[in-house]
Protein backbone atom coordinates (compact mmCIF):
# COMPACT_ATOMS: atom_id res chain seq x y z
CA UNK A 1 0.00 0.00 0.00
CA UNK A 2 1.54 3.28 -1.03
CA UNK A 3 1.82 5.88 1.69
CA UNK A 4 -0.10 9.15 1.33
CA UNK A 5 0.86 11.81 3.87
CA UNK A 6 -1.00 15.00 4.71
CA UNK A 7 1.60 17.47 5.96
CA UNK A 8 0.71 18.81 9.40
CA UNK A 9 2.34 22.15 10.17
CA UNK A 10 -0.17 23.60 12.67
CA UNK A 11 -2.08 25.30 9.85
CA UNK A 12 -5.66 24.36 10.38
CA UNK A 13 -7.77 21.29 10.79
CA UNK A 14 -6.54 18.55 8.50
CA UNK A 15 -9.08 15.92 9.38
CA UNK A 16 -11.59 17.17 6.83
CA UNK A 17 -8.97 16.55 4.14
CA UNK A 18 -8.32 13.11 5.62
CA UNK A 19 -12.04 12.29 5.72
CA UNK A 20 -12.56 13.32 2.10
CA UNK A 21 -9.57 11.18 1.12
CA UNK A 22 -11.11 8.24 2.96
CA UNK A 23 -14.36 8.76 1.04
CA UNK A 24 -12.50 8.26 -2.26
CA UNK A 25 -10.48 5.29 -1.01
CA UNK A 26 -7.23 7.01 0.02
CA UNK A 27 -6.11 6.15 3.55
CA UNK A 28 -3.99 9.21 4.19
CA UNK A 29 -1.85 9.72 7.27
CA UNK A 30 -1.52 13.11 8.96
CA UNK A 31 2.09 13.71 9.93
CA UNK A 32 4.34 16.51 11.16
CA UNK A 33 7.42 14.29 10.90
CA UNK A 34 9.77 15.32 8.07
CA UNK A 35 11.14 11.78 7.73
CA UNK A 36 7.66 10.34 7.41
CA UNK A 37 6.93 12.90 4.67
CA UNK A 38 10.13 11.82 2.86
CA UNK A 39 8.98 8.20 2.77
CA UNK A 40 5.56 9.07 1.32
CA UNK A 41 4.69 8.14 -2.26
CA UNK A 42 2.19 10.97 -2.45
CA UNK A 43 1.84 14.16 -0.38
CA UNK A 44 -1.00 16.55 0.34
CA UNK A 45 0.06 20.02 1.46
CA UNK A 46 -3.06 21.76 2.82
CA UNK A 47 -3.39 24.64 5.22
CA UNK A 48 -5.51 27.45 6.51
CA UNK A 49 -4.12 30.41 8.40
CA UNK A 50 -1.48 33.07 7.94
CA UNK A 51 1.62 32.86 5.73
CA UNK A 52 4.01 34.06 8.45
CA UNK A 53 3.23 31.47 11.12
CA UNK A 54 2.90 28.75 8.47
CA UNK A 55 6.44 29.38 7.18
CA UNK A 56 7.89 29.46 10.70
CA UNK A 57 6.21 26.18 11.57
CA UNK A 58 7.31 24.47 8.32
CA UNK A 59 10.94 25.49 8.86
CA UNK A 60 10.99 24.62 12.54
CA UNK A 61 9.92 21.06 11.72
CA UNK A 62 12.15 20.74 8.67
CA UNK A 63 9.04 20.15 6.58
CA UNK A 64 10.04 22.72 3.94
CA UNK A 65 13.16 20.67 3.11
CA UNK A 66 11.18 17.40 3.14
CA UNK A 67 8.62 18.89 0.76
CA UNK A 68 11.35 20.00 -1.65
CA UNK A 69 12.87 16.52 -1.60
CA UNK A 70 9.53 14.86 -2.29
CA UNK A 71 8.98 17.21 -5.23
CA UNK A 72 12.50 16.69 -6.58
CA UNK A 73 11.91 12.91 -6.43
CA UNK A 74 8.98 13.37 -8.81
CA UNK A 75 6.29 12.25 -6.35
CA UNK A 76 2.83 13.74 -6.84
CA UNK A 77 2.07 16.63 -4.47
CA UNK A 78 -1.29 18.40 -4.05
CA UNK A 79 -1.34 21.85 -2.41
CA UNK A 80 -4.59 23.27 -1.03
CA UNK A 81 -5.43 26.88 -0.12
CA UNK A 82 -2.61 28.20 2.11
CA UNK A 83 -0.46 25.37 0.75
CA UNK A 84 -0.89 26.91 -2.70
CA UNK A 85 -0.21 30.43 -1.45
CA UNK A 86 3.06 29.68 0.31
CA UNK A 87 4.28 27.80 -2.77
CA UNK A 88 5.00 31.13 -4.46
CA UNK A 89 7.97 33.45 -3.83
CA UNK A 90 6.34 36.01 -1.63
CA UNK A 91 3.07 36.79 0.18
CA UNK A 92 1.72 40.22 1.08
CA UNK A 93 0.33 38.53 4.17
CA UNK A 94 2.89 39.29 6.92
CA UNK A 95 5.19 40.49 4.05
CA UNK A 96 6.53 36.94 4.06
CA UNK A 97 9.13 35.28 1.83
CA UNK A 98 7.63 31.90 0.97
CA UNK A 99 8.80 28.61 -0.55
CA UNK A 100 9.39 29.71 -4.13
CA UNK A 101 8.27 26.42 -5.69
CA UNK A 102 6.47 28.49 -8.32
CA UNK A 103 7.41 31.98 -9.54
CA UNK A 104 5.02 34.73 -8.47
CA UNK A 105 3.48 36.35 -5.44
CA UNK A 106 0.32 36.45 -3.35
CA UNK A 107 -1.73 39.63 -2.92
CA UNK A 108 -4.68 40.68 -0.78
CA UNK A 109 -8.08 41.32 -2.39
CA UNK A 110 -8.76 45.06 -2.43
CA UNK A 111 -12.08 46.37 -3.73
CA UNK A 112 -13.63 49.79 -4.02
CA UNK A 113 -17.09 48.21 -4.10
CA UNK A 114 -18.35 47.56 -0.58
CA UNK A 115 -20.69 44.79 -1.68
CA UNK A 116 -17.74 42.52 -2.55
CA UNK A 117 -17.05 40.80 0.72
CA UNK A 118 -13.62 39.80 1.98
CA UNK A 119 -12.83 36.95 2.42
CA UNK A 120 -13.97 35.53 -0.90
CA UNK A 121 -16.15 32.90 0.79
CA UNK A 122 -18.44 30.44 -0.92
CA UNK A 123 -18.89 28.55 -4.16
CA UNK A 124 -17.47 29.82 -7.42
CA UNK A 125 -16.72 28.55 -10.91
CA UNK A 126 -13.32 27.21 -11.88
CA UNK A 127 -12.63 27.77 -15.59
CA UNK A 128 -9.96 25.47 -16.93
CA UNK A 129 -7.34 27.37 -18.92
CA UNK A 130 -4.99 24.42 -19.47
CA UNK A 131 -5.96 20.74 -19.34
CA UNK A 132 -4.59 18.74 -16.42
CA UNK A 133 -5.20 15.13 -15.32
CA UNK A 134 -6.52 16.32 -11.93
CA UNK A 135 -9.11 18.55 -13.63
CA UNK A 136 -10.32 15.89 -16.07
CA UNK A 137 -14.11 15.72 -16.26
CA UNK A 138 -14.64 19.05 -14.48
CA UNK A 139 -17.38 20.93 -16.36
CA UNK A 140 -17.87 24.64 -16.92
CA UNK A 141 -20.85 24.76 -14.53
CA UNK A 142 -19.07 22.95 -11.70
CA UNK A 143 -18.28 25.09 -8.69
CA UNK A 144 -15.83 24.69 -5.84
CA UNK A 145 -15.76 26.05 -2.29
CA UNK A 146 -13.39 28.94 -1.54
CA UNK A 147 -12.39 30.78 1.65
CA UNK A 148 -9.52 33.22 1.28
CA UNK A 149 -8.61 36.89 1.54
CA UNK A 150 -5.37 36.60 -0.47
CA UNK A 151 -4.95 35.31 -4.03
CA UNK A 152 -2.01 34.09 -6.12
CA UNK A 153 -0.45 36.09 -8.96
CA UNK A 154 1.75 33.58 -10.85
CA UNK A 155 4.61 35.10 -12.84
CA UNK A 156 4.41 32.40 -15.52
CA UNK A 157 1.20 31.75 -17.44
CA UNK A 158 2.23 28.16 -18.04
CA UNK A 159 1.73 27.48 -14.32
CA UNK A 160 -1.95 28.51 -14.47
CA UNK A 161 -4.40 25.65 -14.98
CA UNK A 162 -7.67 27.35 -14.00
CA UNK A 163 -9.01 30.79 -13.20
CA UNK A 164 -11.91 32.09 -11.11
CA UNK A 165 -13.68 35.42 -11.26
CA UNK A 166 -14.04 37.57 -8.16
CA UNK A 167 -14.27 41.12 -9.51
CA UNK A 168 -11.24 40.09 -11.60
CA UNK A 169 -9.90 36.71 -12.70
CA UNK A 170 -7.33 35.11 -10.42
CA UNK A 171 -5.47 31.80 -10.71
CA UNK A 172 -7.47 29.18 -8.79
CA UNK A 173 -5.46 26.12 -9.84
CA UNK A 174 -1.72 26.17 -10.53
CA UNK A 175 0.97 23.61 -11.07
CA UNK A 176 4.29 22.58 -12.43
CA UNK A 177 5.37 19.03 -13.29
CA UNK A 178 4.42 16.77 -10.37
CA UNK A 179 3.09 19.66 -8.26
CA UNK A 180 -0.53 20.79 -8.47
CA UNK A 181 -2.35 23.19 -6.15
CA UNK A 182 -5.82 24.64 -5.74
CA UNK A 183 -6.95 27.84 -4.06
CA UNK A 184 -10.32 26.18 -3.42
CA UNK A 185 -11.01 23.33 -1.00
CA UNK A 186 -11.66 20.05 -2.84
CA UNK A 187 -12.43 18.39 0.49
CA UNK A 188 -15.38 20.77 0.98
CA UNK A 189 -16.55 20.92 -2.64
CA UNK A 190 -18.95 18.01 -2.80
CA UNK A 191 -18.89 15.59 -5.73
CA UNK A 192 -16.50 17.57 -7.95
CA UNK A 193 -14.03 18.06 -5.13
CA UNK A 194 -14.04 14.34 -4.38
CA UNK A 195 -13.49 13.72 -8.09
CA UNK A 196 -10.34 15.84 -8.02
CA UNK A 197 -9.04 13.97 -4.95
CA UNK A 198 -9.80 10.61 -6.58
CA UNK A 199 -7.86 11.72 -9.64
CA UNK A 200 -4.96 12.77 -7.44
CA UNK A 201 -4.89 9.25 -5.97
CA UNK A 202 -4.16 7.75 -9.40
CA UNK A 203 -2.06 10.60 -10.85
CA UNK A 204 1.47 9.62 -11.86
CA UNK A 205 2.77 13.18 -11.60
CA UNK A 206 2.98 13.92 -15.28
CA UNK A 207 0.85 16.47 -17.12
CA UNK B 1 -18.78 35.09 -10.06
CA UNK B 2 -19.42 34.04 -6.48
CA UNK B 3 -22.69 32.20 -5.92
CA UNK B 4 -25.19 33.03 -3.21
CA UNK B 5 -25.43 30.21 -0.69
CA UNK B 6 -28.39 28.19 0.54
CA UNK B 7 -27.68 27.02 4.09
CA UNK B 8 -29.80 24.57 6.05
CA UNK B 9 -29.98 24.98 9.79
CA UNK B 10 -30.52 21.93 11.96
CA UNK B 11 -31.33 22.49 15.61
CA UNK B 12 -30.16 19.46 17.54
CA UNK B 13 -31.36 18.55 21.03
CA UNK B 14 -30.05 15.40 22.72
CA UNK B 15 -28.83 14.20 19.33
CA UNK B 16 -32.22 14.65 17.62
CA UNK B 17 -33.36 17.21 15.08
CA UNK B 18 -35.72 19.81 16.60
CA UNK B 19 -37.48 22.89 15.34
CA UNK B 20 -38.70 25.87 17.33
CA UNK B 21 -41.26 28.56 16.68
CA UNK B 22 -40.23 31.98 18.05
CA UNK B 23 -37.56 30.10 20.02
CA UNK B 24 -40.01 28.03 22.11
CA UNK B 25 -42.20 24.92 21.61
CA UNK B 26 -39.37 22.79 20.25
CA UNK B 27 -40.21 19.31 19.05
CA UNK B 28 -38.24 16.39 17.63
CA UNK B 29 -38.52 15.96 13.88
CA UNK B 30 -35.94 13.38 12.89
CA UNK B 31 -32.35 12.20 12.65
CA UNK B 32 -29.88 15.05 11.94
CA UNK B 33 -27.31 12.83 10.23
CA UNK B 34 -29.86 11.41 7.80
CA UNK B 35 -31.26 14.86 7.01
CA UNK B 36 -27.79 16.32 6.51
CA UNK B 37 -26.88 13.59 4.03
CA UNK B 38 -30.19 14.00 2.18
CA UNK B 39 -29.73 17.78 1.81
CA UNK B 40 -26.08 17.40 0.78
CA UNK B 41 -26.97 15.00 -2.03
CA UNK B 42 -29.70 17.40 -3.16
CA UNK B 43 -27.22 20.28 -3.64
CA UNK B 44 -27.09 22.08 -0.31
CA UNK B 45 -24.23 24.62 -0.14
CA UNK B 46 -23.54 24.59 3.60
CA UNK B 47 -24.86 23.12 6.84
CA UNK B 48 -25.29 24.71 10.25
CA UNK B 49 -25.95 22.76 13.43
CA UNK B 50 -27.12 24.49 16.59
CA UNK B 51 -26.90 22.46 19.75
CA UNK B 52 -29.95 23.33 21.84
CA UNK B 53 -29.37 20.55 24.35
CA UNK B 54 -30.38 21.88 27.74
CA UNK B 55 -28.23 19.79 30.06
CA UNK B 56 -24.47 20.09 29.83
CA UNK B 57 -23.88 16.37 30.57
CA UNK B 58 -25.36 15.51 27.18
CA UNK B 59 -23.08 17.83 25.25
CA UNK B 60 -20.88 15.03 23.98
CA UNK B 61 -23.80 13.69 21.95
CA UNK B 62 -23.36 16.74 19.71
CA UNK B 63 -19.73 15.84 19.04
CA UNK B 64 -20.87 12.39 17.90
CA UNK B 65 -23.46 13.94 15.59
CA UNK B 66 -20.89 16.31 14.08
CA UNK B 67 -18.43 13.47 13.61
CA UNK B 68 -21.02 11.27 11.90
CA UNK B 69 -22.06 14.09 9.57
CA UNK B 70 -18.48 15.08 8.73
CA UNK B 71 -17.78 11.52 7.59
CA UNK B 72 -20.38 11.66 4.87
CA UNK B 73 -21.07 15.28 3.99
CA UNK B 74 -18.40 17.13 2.02
CA UNK B 75 -19.53 20.73 2.17
CA UNK B 76 -18.73 23.33 4.84
CA UNK B 77 -20.13 22.41 8.22
CA UNK B 78 -20.77 25.05 10.84
CA UNK B 79 -21.64 24.33 14.47
CA UNK B 80 -22.86 26.51 17.31
CA UNK B 81 -24.82 26.50 20.53
CA UNK B 82 -23.13 26.76 23.88
CA UNK B 83 -19.62 27.58 22.63
CA UNK B 84 -18.01 29.38 25.58
CA UNK B 85 -14.30 28.89 25.08
CA UNK B 86 -11.55 28.15 22.60
CA UNK B 87 -11.57 24.61 24.03
CA UNK B 88 -15.25 24.16 23.07
CA UNK B 89 -14.46 25.46 19.58
CA UNK B 90 -11.46 23.17 19.22
CA UNK B 91 -13.45 20.09 20.30
CA UNK B 92 -16.07 20.80 17.65
CA UNK B 93 -13.41 21.45 15.01
CA UNK B 94 -11.74 18.13 15.77
CA UNK B 95 -15.10 16.39 15.47
CA UNK B 96 -15.37 17.83 11.96
CA UNK B 97 -16.90 21.33 12.12
CA UNK B 98 -15.31 23.82 9.74
CA UNK B 99 -16.80 26.94 11.24
CA UNK B 100 -17.77 27.69 14.81
CA UNK B 101 -20.73 29.89 15.71
CA UNK B 102 -20.58 31.98 18.85
CA UNK B 103 -23.59 33.81 20.25
CA UNK B 104 -24.56 34.44 23.90
CA UNK B 105 -21.11 33.76 25.34
CA UNK B 106 -19.59 36.34 22.97
CA UNK B 107 -22.11 38.96 24.07
CA UNK B 108 -21.16 38.34 27.70
CA UNK B 109 -17.46 38.23 26.92
CA UNK B 110 -16.59 39.76 23.52
CA UNK B 111 -12.93 38.69 23.78
CA UNK B 112 -14.15 35.16 22.97
CA UNK B 113 -14.43 36.23 19.31
CA UNK B 114 -10.82 37.40 19.17
CA UNK B 115 -9.58 34.31 21.03
CA UNK B 116 -11.39 31.95 18.66
CA UNK B 117 -10.29 33.94 15.60
CA UNK B 118 -6.70 33.64 16.76
CA UNK B 119 -7.02 29.91 17.46
CA UNK B 120 -8.99 28.71 14.45
CA UNK B 121 -8.75 31.56 11.92
CA UNK B 122 -11.04 34.55 11.28
CA UNK B 123 -12.78 32.84 8.41
CA UNK B 124 -13.92 30.03 10.69
CA UNK B 125 -15.49 32.14 13.41
CA UNK B 126 -19.11 33.08 12.81
CA UNK B 127 -20.87 35.60 15.02
CA UNK B 128 -24.49 34.60 15.32
CA UNK B 129 -26.77 37.35 16.57
CA UNK B 130 -30.34 36.98 17.88
CA UNK B 131 -32.09 40.28 17.36
CA UNK B 132 -35.48 41.76 18.18
CA UNK B 133 -37.16 44.94 17.01
CA UNK B 134 -37.65 47.63 19.68
CA UNK B 135 -38.51 51.32 19.88
CA UNK B 136 -35.23 53.17 19.27
CA UNK B 137 -33.59 54.50 22.43
CA UNK B 138 -30.23 56.10 23.16
CA UNK B 139 -28.79 52.65 23.96
CA UNK B 140 -30.40 51.01 20.95
CA UNK B 141 -30.52 53.77 18.29
CA UNK B 142 -30.97 51.38 15.37
CA UNK B 143 -34.18 49.99 16.87
CA UNK B 144 -32.76 46.47 16.88
CA UNK B 145 -31.64 44.95 20.14
CA UNK B 146 -29.40 41.98 20.91
CA UNK B 147 -31.08 39.19 22.87
CA UNK B 148 -29.31 36.16 24.32
CA UNK B 149 -30.05 32.81 25.98
CA UNK B 150 -32.16 31.56 23.12
CA UNK B 151 -34.20 34.74 22.93
CA UNK B 152 -34.99 35.02 26.63
CA UNK B 153 -32.72 37.83 27.77
CA UNK B 154 -32.69 41.29 26.14
CA UNK B 155 -29.29 42.93 26.57
CA UNK B 156 -30.01 46.61 25.90
CA UNK B 157 -27.29 46.43 23.25
CA UNK B 158 -27.62 47.81 19.73
CA UNK B 159 -27.44 45.15 17.00
CA UNK B 160 -25.67 47.44 14.51
CA UNK B 161 -23.00 48.42 17.04
CA UNK B 162 -22.51 44.76 18.02
CA UNK B 163 -22.16 43.65 14.38
CA UNK B 164 -19.42 46.23 13.81
CA UNK B 165 -17.70 45.28 17.06
CA UNK B 166 -17.87 41.58 16.11
CA UNK B 167 -16.26 42.32 12.76
CA UNK B 168 -13.55 44.39 14.45
CA UNK B 169 -12.82 41.57 16.91
CA UNK B 170 -12.24 39.17 14.04
CA UNK B 171 -15.50 37.43 13.16
CA UNK B 172 -15.41 36.14 9.58
CA UNK B 173 -19.13 36.06 9.00
CA UNK B 174 -22.40 37.18 10.61
CA UNK B 175 -25.68 35.34 11.07
CA UNK B 176 -28.56 37.80 11.41
CA UNK B 177 -31.35 35.99 13.19
CA UNK B 178 -34.58 37.88 13.69
CA UNK B 179 -36.47 36.65 16.73
CA UNK B 180 -39.60 38.45 15.54
CA UNK B 181 -39.57 36.47 12.31
CA UNK B 182 -38.21 33.12 13.60
CA UNK B 183 -40.52 30.24 12.74
CA UNK B 184 -43.32 32.53 11.53
CA UNK B 185 -42.79 31.73 7.83
CA UNK B 186 -43.78 35.27 6.83
CA UNK B 187 -40.33 36.24 5.50
CA UNK B 188 -36.95 37.44 6.72
CA UNK B 189 -36.53 40.82 8.45
CA UNK B 190 -35.30 42.62 5.33
CA UNK B 191 -34.65 46.04 6.82
CA UNK B 192 -32.48 44.57 9.55
CA UNK B 193 -30.64 42.31 7.10
CA UNK B 194 -29.81 45.05 4.59
CA UNK B 195 -28.79 47.48 7.35
CA UNK B 196 -26.21 45.03 8.69
CA UNK B 197 -25.12 43.71 5.27
CA UNK B 198 -24.30 47.25 4.16
CA UNK B 199 -22.50 48.09 7.40
CA UNK B 200 -19.91 45.29 7.41
CA UNK B 201 -17.38 43.96 4.89
CA UNK B 202 -17.72 40.32 5.95
CA UNK B 203 -20.41 37.99 4.52
CA UNK B 204 -23.86 38.13 6.08
CA UNK B 205 -26.33 35.24 6.43
CA UNK B 206 -30.05 36.02 6.75
CA UNK B 207 -31.89 33.81 9.23
CA UNK B 208 -35.38 33.45 10.66
CA UNK B 209 -38.77 33.66 8.99
CA UNK B 210 -38.47 31.91 5.64
CA UNK B 211 -41.70 30.24 4.51
CA UNK B 212 -41.86 30.78 0.75
CA UNK B 213 -39.12 30.64 -1.92
CA UNK B 214 -39.81 34.31 -2.61
CA UNK B 215 -38.59 35.15 0.91
CA UNK B 216 -35.16 33.77 0.04
CA UNK B 217 -35.03 35.90 -3.08
CA UNK B 218 -36.01 38.99 -1.09
CA UNK B 219 -33.32 38.39 1.54
CA UNK B 220 -30.61 37.98 -1.10
CA UNK B 221 -31.69 40.89 -3.29
CA UNK B 222 -33.52 43.45 -1.10
CA UNK B 223 -31.80 42.30 2.09
CA UNK B 224 -28.38 42.15 0.33
CA UNK B 225 -27.48 38.97 2.21
CA UNK B 226 -24.68 36.73 0.92
CA UNK B 227 -26.48 33.59 2.04
CA UNK B 228 -29.87 32.51 3.33
CA UNK B 229 -30.49 30.10 6.14
CA UNK B 230 -33.60 27.90 6.07
CA UNK B 231 -35.01 25.30 8.45
CA UNK B 232 -38.77 24.62 8.60
CA UNK B 233 -39.22 24.96 4.85
CA UNK B 234 -36.95 21.96 4.32
CA UNK B 235 -37.48 19.90 7.46
CA UNK B 236 -41.24 19.51 7.01
CA UNK B 237 -40.79 18.53 3.37
CA UNK B 238 -42.63 21.54 1.92
CA UNK B 239 -39.67 22.25 -0.36
CA UNK B 240 -36.52 20.45 -1.36
CA UNK B 241 -33.04 22.01 -1.50
CA UNK B 242 -32.88 21.66 -5.28
CA UNK B 243 -36.35 23.21 -5.73
CA UNK B 244 -35.34 26.27 -3.74
CA UNK B 245 -32.06 26.64 -5.62
CA UNK B 246 -33.74 26.25 -8.98
CA UNK B 247 -36.34 28.87 -8.05
CA UNK B 248 -33.62 31.38 -7.14
CA UNK B 249 -31.57 30.54 -10.20
CA UNK B 250 -34.56 31.02 -12.51
CA UNK B 251 -35.16 34.42 -10.95
CA UNK B 252 -31.63 35.42 -11.90
CA UNK B 253 -29.77 34.81 -8.65
CA UNK B 254 -26.30 33.30 -9.13
CA UNK B 255 -26.52 29.83 -7.54
CA UNK B 256 -24.43 26.67 -7.77
CA UNK B 257 -26.61 24.47 -9.98
CA UNK B 258 -24.30 21.50 -10.60
CA UNK B 259 -23.62 18.96 -7.88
Amino acid sequence: MSLVVIIDYDAGNLRSVQRACHEVGIEAEISADADRVRTAQRVIFPGVGAAGSAMRSLKKKGLDAALREVLAAGKPVLGICLGLQISFDHSEENDQQTLGLLPGCVKRFEFQRRDLKIPHMGWNEVRISRPHPLLAGIERADEFYFVHAYYPVPAAQENVYAVTDYEHDFASAVGKDNYFATQFHPEKSGRVGLRLLRQFASWDGSC
Amino acid sequence: MLSKRLIACLDVRDGKLAKSVKFVDTKDIGDPVEKAREYYLDGLDELVFYDITASSDKRNIMLDVVEAVAEQVFIPLSVGGGVRSVADATDLRLAGAEKINVNSAAVRRPALIAECAEAIGNQNIVLSMDIRRVTPTSDVPSGYEIVIEGGRRPMGMDALAWALEGERLGAGELVINSIDADGTRVGYELKLTSMLAEAVRIPVIASGGAGEPEHLYDALITGKADAVLVASMLHYGDYSVSELKRYLYERGVKMRMSW
